[in-house]
């Protein structure tokens, strides 16, 4: 008798403990969190009215380069193995902004984030890590990487791009499957 | 050589034939035997071993987040702005490390006063005494280091006026050559406390000191291994007998109970009771050990108008107040060094409670009130002439009472009652 | 029962050495004594000035806004898109400390305190130790209106142009903000810190260092006009009871003798928003603290509980 209540207050007490436990560990948890005051510097502004066909622009938001390139009116199509063969003008990926196209991605390579570089004769962005390339609107010419340049959330105010936040545009690409 | 048979991987043959886990089990908590005839002023060494482990997992995740910059109140900001304001359950951990920082001393107190009152740090527990001695000195140091890092004014002039202490107290001996001259100077490494002293004082706070505090709660542990726990009656037990007495099931007869789990479960019993009041005090009243005056940010320009210590270090820096400077540090080393030397003080023979121990009992509540009016008289003004003569007089007084106790011991008369 | 007096006694030590190291040594470093050595207790006015003239004739908010160019020489009323003449760091180096923007004045000072304010600034203010005959400095606010009347329709214009109900930042604003920073709430002496971009090649900010630069100008003339910069509050809460909170701003001579800080004559509604703004910046916590503390309460008494029926029943059988 002795032994099954020591048994079972013993159990009680442990299991209450764990309860315990798993209070700490969710405090733990949240002390782990992103700092709001990281996530509320997540957003910038940048005027891209001084932009110069074909001339790649790098800018920052969160902490990572955006690249920025106005896109030439006779751009060249880049025949893209995921898919999008149209002229590199009219690509869906690029963004109208005041009359012109551009192209606005977050500058890392998809593969594992180095940044790569932008060849404007070859209208191509190539990565020196592993060999990547990307088309001048984003899409993969040769792997590895395993998926076009992202596209940060962006939204347009006239020559102005606040990326951070979702603007009608960026929400158009996202309903298009454009961007996850 | 080891002889390995075949088992289960991680089954308990397997583990005991690689770790002797139940060789380790039974020496350390299933046969690590603990007289039956205790109070609850035993579990102190449980609550204290839980409330370091509450410090370090708080400080952990203070650590994630503090900055030991001491330029444009950087330090002060990450503390009381980034943790307080920013990290989620920042507060939490930074309310339960100050409290939890001056909790511990008063445990600690209360298992240094049980260990005196019940005389368990004689016949083969000198060890015990002086390695939880030495635990006090280290606990001391940690505190005091992690007192600096908010950085706030109470941090600042704290550091300040301690490290001031040794200026031109390094000795002059070997024809000069321990004779620092910029002694205090070379202490904080700047002319103030500034960012070297609060870079060194962050690396004591979170890596020297807690590693010497873990080394040191292994060696506690370790020394009472042997002689074991005392008991209530400072009655000699003889451990064997009374454990055989219990694994025959004759469990009301054996003087003895396994650590685990019947003395452990009392414990806990304790710790959540002790749990209770922490809580209380975390969320409730925290002030205490939060103090006002740190919540300015460090100016080397303006000492604020009252400045002390922690409560825990008021009685020995009561000691070294009311006396010129190297006097009082005389007396201030002698305050800390002396009651290592209890063991050896104590003349007599008798383990037993000090009520039973004739003047020995008079003895031990007149250093407790004498220790608790040192900590009140630490923290007064010390500008009022009353307080201060009342500090001084229980200053001179805490002195006497270490000079008396070897002759007060020796003509102890040894004490009958239980064997 | 043994075990209770034990801990009955450990108790007893323990709360005598709390009461002797907290309320007593508190009481005892702040207490305030008068010449004989007697305690003087400063006794709370609830925001209600007693010392100041009663207000006995009702004041004409027509009449007021009729001669409101008086103020607006130096002040300017941005509600009514009365531009002050001076922007804040010209008007600091002018008169040392920017006249406030009369806005929220009305809701958030004390009416009675503002119309003895226009008849005797310095008086009101309680800082006619700082500009005595001699001293070689004048108070920037003029005597505007000395009777009674005119003084009564200046403050009835002003209130009746403030918003009914202020955020404890516009209070905080309108009583502190000229004079005091706030970081944790990212507000300076002129503002709130601008969102500003550094400049991605060379990693420098020029916009926020000219906000500095002037920051740090303006943070100049008020040190000079005050004898020393007053305090960034954004812990203040915390670092002062708020039972001295009450009193400093109330009657700030009366807690700190000599002090620069004026008589600012914040009503008792505009001290709450003010304690409000500051618990806000100072200490965010609390009512995540008083959230979470009954819950973890809670578990500890239900721990002891099962700690104790665990105890139980291995402790019943050994005696």
């Amino acid at each position: 008798m002795s032994d099954r209540r020591q048994f079972i207050t013993g159990a009680g007490l442990a299991a209450f403990t764990g309860l315990g436990a798993l209070g700490v560990l969710y405090g733990a948890k949240r002390t782990w969190d992103m700092l709001p005051s990281v996530k509320a510097a997540g957003f910038t502004t940048i005027d891209v009215s001084a932009a110069q066909e074909n001339v790649l622009v790098t800018e920052m938001w969160r902490g990572k380069p955006i690249f920025i390139l106005k896109l030439a009116k006779d751009a060249k199509p880049a025949s893209a193995p995921n898919g999008n063969d149209a002229n590199a003008y009219d690509d869906k990926r690029l963004l109208e902004i005041d009359g012109s196209k551009y192209l606005v991605v977050i500058g890392l390579c998809t593969h594992l984030g180095c940044i790569p570089a932008y060849y404007g004769d070859e209208n191509k962005f190539k990565c020196a890590c592993h060999g990547g390339e990307f088309s001048a609107s984003g899409e993969v010419l040769k792997s590895p990487p395993p998926s076009p340049l992202v596209i940060p959330p962006f939204k347009i105010d006239g020559t102005k791009l606040v990326l951070g936040e979702q603007g009608p545009e960026y929400k158009k690409l996202v309903a298009d499957g454009i961007v996850a | 050589m080891a002889h390995f048979d075949k088992a289960m991987p991680f089954s308990n043959k397997w583990m005991d034939q690689r770790l002797a886990v139940n060789t380790l089990q039974r020496v350390l908590s299933t046969e690590y035997w603990i007289p039956k005839n205790i109070n609850f002023l035993w579990a102190m060494g449980m609550i204290l071993a839980a409330t370091f482990g509450i410090l370090v997992v708080s400080g952990i995740f203070l650590l994630m987040y503090y900055v030991p910059d001491a330029s444009n109140a950087a330090a002060f900001d990450s503390v009381n702005y980034t943790i307080m304001s920013e990290v989620g359950y920042g507060w939490f951990w930074r309310h339960i490390h100050g409290v939890g920082a001056s909790l511990v001393f008063l445990i600690i107190y209360i298992h240094m006063f049980t260990g005196i009152y019940y005389g368990s740090y004689k016949r083969g527990r000198e060890l015990i005494w002086l390695s939880g001695m030495g635990l006090f000195i280290v606990f001391s140091a940690e505190a005091f280091s992690g007192y600096m890092l908010p950085w706030g004014q109470m941090s600042y002039w704290a550091g300040m006026v301690i490290t001031n202490l040794f200026e031109g107290a390094t000795p002059d001996v070997l024809g000069g050559a321990l004779n620092f001259p910029h002694f205090v100077e070379w202490l904080r490494g700047d002319y103030v406390p500034g960012q070297a002293f609060l870079g060194r004082f962050f690396m004591l706070h979170v890596l020297l000191m807690p590693l010497v505090i873990m080394g040191l709660i292994v060696l506690h542990f370790g020394t009472l291994r042997i002689p074991h726990v005392n008991n209530q009656d400072g009655e000699e037990i003889d451990f064997e007998e009374s454990a055989a007495l219990w694994k025959a099931g004759r469990k009301k007869e054996a003087k003895v109970i396994p650590f685990k789990p019947v003395f452990l479960s009392k414990d806990v019993f304790v710790m959540g009771v002790y749990f209770i009041l922490f809580f209380y005090l975390v969320f409730y009243h925290f002030e205490f050990a939060m103090d006002p005056v740190n919540f300015d940010p460090a100016d080397p320009l303006k000492t604020p108008t009252h400045i002390y210590p922690e409560w825990y270090f008021l009685w020995s820096y009561e000691i070294l107040r009311p006396f010129s400077k190297n006097v009082g540090l005389i007396w201030f080393a002698f305050a800390q060094g002396i009651l290592m030397a209890l063991p050896f003080l104590d003349r007599s023979p008798n383990v037993a409670p000090a009520n039973r121990r004739g003047l020995f009992g008079i003895w031990f509540w007149l250093l407790l009130i004498d220790m608790i009016t040192l900590t009140i008289m630490g923290k007064l003004p010390p500008t009022d002439p009353t307080f201060a003569m009342i500090g001084k007089v229980a200053a001179i007084t805490f002195i006497s009472l270490w000079v008396v106790l070897p002759f007060i011991t020796m003509i102890e008369k040894p004490v009958g009652g239980k064997k | 029962m043994k075990e209770l007096k034990i801990l009955a006694v450990v108790i007893f030590f323990t709360l005598v050495t709390y009461y002797g190291v907290e309320p007593y040594a508190h009481h005892q470093m702040h207490k305030k004594v008068d010449a004989q050595g007697n305690e003087i207790v400063y006794e709370s006015q609830d925001f209600k000035y007693p010392d100041l003239k009663a207000v006995t004739v009702k004041g004409d908010a027509a009449a007021g806004k009729a001669m409101i160019s008086a103020c607006t020489g130096c002040h300017g009323i941005e509600s009514q898109k009365m531009q002050a003449p001076m922007d804040a760091s010209a008007s600091a180096g002018a008169y040392g400390v920017n006249p406030p923007d009369l806005s929220n004045a009305g809701a958030v000072f004390d009416e009675k305190f503002l119309v003895n304010f226009i008849m005797n600034p310095t008086h009101t203010a309680m800082v006619e130790h700082k500009f005595k005959e001699g001293s070689g400095k004048t108070y920037p606010m003029p005597v505007v209106a000395p009777d009674p009347q005119t003084a009564a329709n200046i403050v009835a214009y002003l209130k009746s142009i403030a918003p009914k109900e202020l955020t404890p930042k516009e209070a905080f604003v309108a009583a502190c903000g000229r004079c005091h920073a706030d970081r944790y709430g990212k507000w300076t002496q002129l503002g709130d810190v601008p969102k500003t971009k550094p400049n991605i090649t060379t990693h420098q900010d020029p916009e926020m260092l000219a906000f500095k630069m002037k920051v740090a100008n303006y943070q100049d003339s008020l040190a000079k006009y005050m004898g020393k910069l007053p305090p960034d509050l954004s812990i203040m809460i915390r670092a002062r009871s708020e039972e001295f909170m009450e009193h400093f701003i109330e009657n700030p001579q009366s807690q700190l003798p000599g002090t620069a800080m004026p008589r600012v004559g914040v009503s008792k509604e505009g001290f709450e928003k003010v304690v409000a703004y500051l618990e806000e910046t100072g200490d965010p916590s609390k009512p995540k603290r008083q959230a979470v503390g009954p819950w973890v309460l809670g578990f500890f008494f239900i721990f002891t509980l099962l700690a104790y029926l665990w105890k139980q029943a291995h402790w019943r059988d050994l005696h």
